[in-house]
């Protein structure tokens, strides 16, 4: 899949619904396919008792692996040059999720042109969780 | 080859996939692409992991009791980099090493935050570079005040 500069226009923005009343299973299910185990994650004793957590939070990195989609969706997983996030605020089980990835610039670049993006996701209450930028390499 | 070897497993992208909800056709397959998060995954192949239980150690999660915050535990993922220089496919091995990269501090609302930098390389078995990892973790000093953070 390559997107072409037909497909794609500075200002474009897309948005993706990434998940609605986020499950503890699905934190669990990231937990291990990533082996990223850390009980903050999932073990909910352990988030309130030991660690003095409301309860467990989704690892940041199931929230940027799920952001992504607004991204390979649109562009295709093979265009992708760079990916980053900061994680502004937690993730809990109930959270609703929407990601907005929008084209702040196409450059042209010796290997062909290259869009540039902006991404946020938000939850239910439009608080944003992640920030972040993105480029991907479009048709030439 | 230097470096962990992390073989990429079609089997092991269906799961990571299915984690983050994500049923692109492109990630499933005996030839699947993972996905852009993927390389994350290979602390599975770390073992010197320390999110992982292990036989024969101690784990610092909840049985009995409630389990304990271990020191410097309040660390938190401050931010996530990739860059990718090519694709990552289902039935080659990447060869991971990790460096530390800079650290500094600032000045939180309750108190002094230390963050820190990681350098993670994937490359194949011809040496090539395929992605470059940069995590960035946050530890606050002194007692870590997680109530507040709901």
């Amino acid at each position: 899949m390559t997107v072409s500069t037909d497909d794609i226009k500075v200002g474009e923005v897309r948005e993706c619904v990434l998940v609605d009343d986020l499950k503890r299973t699905r934190i669990v299910q990231y937990a291990g396919a990533s082996g990223d185990f850390n009980p903050l994650h999932t073990d909910e004793r352990f988030a309130v008792e030991a660690a003095g957590y409301p309860g467990v939070f989704a690892h940041g990195m199931l929230t940027m692996g799920m952001t992504g989609r607004v991204l390979t969706d649109w562009v295709g997983p093979e265009a992708l040059l760079r990916y980053g996030v900061r994680f502004r605020a937690q993730v809990w089980p109930g959270d609703t999720l929407t990601a907005t990835a929008t084209v702040e610039s196409i450059e042209d670049t010796p290997d062909g042109l290259v869009a540039h993006f902006s991404l946020r996701s938000v939850n239910q209450d439009g608080v944003e969780v992640v920030t972040g930028t993105a480029s991907a390499l479009l048709e030439p | 080859m230097t470096g962990q070897p992390f073989p990429v497993e079609a089997g092991h992208i269906m799961m990571f996939a299915r984690a983050i909800g994500d049923e692109n056709p492109a990630y499933q397959g005996e030839t699947a692409l993972a996905p852009p998060t993927f390389t994350m995954a290979s602390a599975h192949y770390d073992p010197d992991y320390h999110l992982r239980p292990k036989p024969d150690e101690e784990w610092f999660g909840s049985g009995g009791g409630p389990g304990v915050m271990a020191e410097g535990g309040g660390g938190l993922h401050a931010e996530q980099h990739f860059e990718y220089h090519r694709p990552v496919r289902a039935g080659e091995t990447l060869y991971v090493t990790t460096v530390p990269g800079r650290s500094w501090e600032k000045h939180g609302r309750s108190g002094r935050l230390l963050f820190s930098e990681r350098i993670t390389e994937y490359r194949d078995a011809d040496g090539e570079l395929i992605v470059s990892a940069r995590t960035v973790a946050v530890v606050p000093e002194g007692p870590a005040t997680p109530k507040d953070a709901r």
